[in-house]
């Protein structure tokens, strides 16, 4: 299958073993896979933060850039919901009903990389190797507007070596919210506390969820505590086998 | 000749009522964040309802049909509000009510104040209403010299305890029991029967010295106060739903009766009430039904209130109804299954949205009631993780409304502002390097440079600000040596 990466703004410019890593398993699960380098952000902060205006060319970009493709599979929940559940809504708010349709033809055509793995090509067990204590935060995003259900948990259950513990009050937000992290820090490190009291209480090594800035959000915390614990994108366990561990990061 | 200026419809007025907060949401929340006290009240209160809610809702097969219908028969209202409003009013008057139209606060609370004076009263016992606190009744009737008491356990506590509601269902949400007794051992003797020196903070002790403190209220007012849950326009006929029976004391034992109402409260037959009454309980406080339902229509002699009045409300209501995506926050049922469910009214309480109407809901209806340019930090109070749009009874979309409104403070910033805000030229010059892949690229590879402020560190720790609140609690991971576009490229 002919596959677009919707690779996502944070990936490509902070978290790039994220995009390699859901290159080489959409690779390895026998899919040709094609990056749109036309392609640079959805404009989902500007969206949520009530820039429509600024939004709409990168909504317009982004329908043109993925024009043309059998399928479009994003490492985020968020940026997917985004492409989903906004652009076509942006394109009429700014009286452009051709860009809508356009728009809406392009959220049919578009995964979240979980639902691309499980419906799309049917599988759950994608021949990955992952010897750690490992913990998932489902994302509201992928939870309550992708509506993704536990295919991430799915996928992992079937990951060799792994030991699965689930993560207490899971379905909470982590208190990322976008620019609400910076808007409103307060609340939204309260909210990130007991999101790592959790993440802790679980006794993993790794908190993992299929969307970067979840995991920027709860990675900074556990960082600025010396907690001991990393996060690690989906697709990077995923992408690990018993030769190739992507996610560990080069001396 | 000149034009006439359309220069909108009418919002809620300033300096009467509750719907504006003294402070920006981020600032009022700094403070209720730090009270240790509150957050654990909160998370223990909030954390039961929501169980209670999720089992009882469980229970029901067509539950979102339900919701649908919920959904549907109320916005079947809100598209046809003049003509139900105008049935409404002449089924009342039909049965001997007499209706009033309030366009805002001060007209109500005028009315009403007028109605008490001529009923020859000094004292007015109230039944729990949102609308009533969103007009500051109680506060207009004490100008006017007539004390109004709250019959609703939890807003006698509000009312003792000199406080303002922090929650639509369970005003007093963030205080325990502990903290209940004191209140009333310091303040009931200070405004009637005082509470029994040796009172315990056993809630069974707690309910029993507000039942025989409120029972002499009771007994001794002429004129009660009501908010309504529903009024049926088919009909003419008001209902309240409640928990505790103070409610159908005040509504049935004094001569006059005053009902203050939203103008969207209505549905449009008796038949539709068995939707509501089903979404209701099971939504707000996680019973299969609720303890009390009552229902009355006009005046009936000797039996129960002599002289009914009826005050309609609209406080902007009406410039809600206005805005087609903001509109669906009028069918709110007024059930606060949001609030329980929202992870940020879960850490700040209510007080912090500055409004009688907090959380979710309140954060897509108060700025609606006042304007965006008023409260408009509160459509940023929510991380837009959609759990209070999953648990609406009435399938509110309020994450999309929340945009929507976010999108109405950020238009009418640019049109007032003459300068940019910071925020603004941080999105414009964003949207402006995101609109080119070349200027991506390039913008990419200059913040590599931030690998130098990183050190050996392998992190950041501090950022300039706008970014400085991220640092706050937060590190960054420095920056690739490689974007994946290059890597991909190169590839």
């Amino acid at each position: 299958m002919r596959v677009a990466l919707f690779v996502t703004c944070l990936v490509d410019g902070l978290f790039p073993d994220v995009g390699k890593a859901t290159v080489q398993l959409l690779e390895r699960l026998g899919c040709q896979v094609e990056v749109p380098l036309a392609q640079t952000c959805c404009g989902q902060m500007h969206i949520n933060t009530g820039y429509l205006p600024e939004a709409l060319p990168l909504v317009r970009r982004h329908v043109a850039a993925f024009g043309g493709y059998e399928a479009v599979v994003a490492p985020s929940g968020s940026c997917a919901g985004s492409v989903r559940h906004q652009h076509a809504w942006v394109a009429s708010e700014a009286g452009d009903p051709e860009l809508a349709a356009a728009a809406r033809e392009l959220a049919s055509r578009t995964y979240e990389l979980s639902e691309f793995l499980v419906d799309a090509l049917g599988v759950t067990d994608v021949g990955a190797y992952y010897p750690h204590r490992v913990t998932y935060h489902p994302t509201c995003h992928s939870l309550r507007v992708l509506r993704v259900g536990d295919k991430p948990l799915r996928l992992l259950r079937e990951v060799g070596g792994i030991d699965l513990v689930e993560l207490p009050q899971a379905e909470s937000c982590c208190g990322f919210g976008g620019t609400f992290a910076v808007k409103n820090p307060d609340t939204s490190a309260a909210m990130l506390a007991d999101k790592m009291h959790h993440v802790l209480a679980t006794g993993a090594e790794v908190c993992s969820a299929s969307d970067s800035s979840c995991l920027l959000h709860i990675g900074g915390g556990l960082s600025r505590l010396r907690a001991g614990v990393r996060t690690v994108h989906l697709a990077e366990i995923l992408a690990s086998t018993r030769t190739e561990q992507p996610e560990v990061p080069p001396r | 000749m000149t034009q006439p200026v359309f220069l909108g419809m009418p919002t809620a007025p300033e300096g009467v009522g509750h719907l504006r907060g003294r402070r920006p949401f981020p600032e009022a929340a700094r403070a209720t964040l730090g009270d240790a006290q509150l957050r654990r009240n909160l998370a223990k209160a909030t954390g039961t309802i929501r169980a209670k809610r999720a089992q009882v809702v469980g229970e029901l097969p067509d539950w979102s049909e339900l919701r649908a219908a919920g959904a549907a028969l109320k916005d079947q209202v809100l598209a046809n509000l003049d003509g139900y409003l105008v049935q409404l009013e002449e089924r009342v008057t039909a049965r001997g009510g007499v209706v009033h139209w309030a366009g805002d606060a001060t007209e109500a609370n005028r009315i009403v104040a007028g109605l008490v004076a001529a009923a020859g009263a000094r004292e007015v016992v109230k039944v729990k209403s949102m609308a009533t606190q969103e007009i500051g009744l109680n506060e207009a009737l004490a100008a006017a010299g007539i004390a109004a008491w709250e019959t609703d356990l939890a807003e006698l506590i509000v009312q003792l305890g000199h406080d303002s509601p922090s929650h639509i269902l369970v005003p007093a949400i963030h205080r325990n029991r502990a903290e209940i007794r004191e209140i009333f051992l310091r303040e009931m003797g200070k405004v009637g029967l005082p509470a029994p020196a040796d009172l315990s903070d056993q809630p069974r002790a707690l309910a029993e010295a507000a039942r025989l403190h409120l029972r002499r209220k009771f007994l001794e007012a002429t004129v009660a106060v009501s908010g309504a849950n529903f009024a049926v326009a088919e009909t003419g006929t008001l209902a309240v739903v409640e928990s505790e029976g103070n409610g159908r004391m005040c509504l049935t034992l004094p001569r006059t009766l005053i009902t203050v109402m939203g103008i969207e409260k209505l549905v449009p037959t008796w038949r539709d009430l068995e939707v509501f009454l089903q979404l209701l309980p099971r939504s707000s406080t996680g019973e299969r039904m609720n303890p009390y339902t009552s229902m009355w229509t006009g005046v009936h002699a000797g039996d129960g209130p002599s002289a009914f009045h009826l005050v309609l409300l609209d406080n902007g209501r009406t410039a809600t109804l206005a805005d087609p995506q903001g509109r669906a926050a009028l069918r709110c049922i007024r059930c606060s299954a949001c609030l329980n469910v929202c992870p940020v009214y879960e850490r700040t309480g209510g007080h912090a949205y500055g409004s009688v109407y907090p959380g979710p809901i309140g954060a897509v209806l108060s700025p609606q009631l006042t304007g965006v340019g008023d409260n408009a930090s509160l459509p940023y109070a929510s991380t837009l993780c959609g759990a209070c749009y999953d648990v609406c009874p009435v399938a509110i979309d309020i994450p999309q409304m929340l945009v929507h409104l976010r999108s109405r403070v950020v238009d009418a910033r640019r049109e007032h502002g003459r300068v940019p805000s910071p925020e603004q030229a941080v999105m414009a010059s964003a949207a402006y390097a995101m609109d080119s892949p070349a200027r991506w690229t390039a913008a990419l590879r200059a913040a590599r440079l931030g690998r130098l402020l990183g050190g050996r560190r392998r992190k950041l720790t501090a950022l300039p600000p706008p970014l400085s609140p991220w640092t706050g609690t937060r590190d960054v991971p420095l920056p690739p040596r490689q974007s994946f576009r290059d890597w991909w490229a190169k590839r």
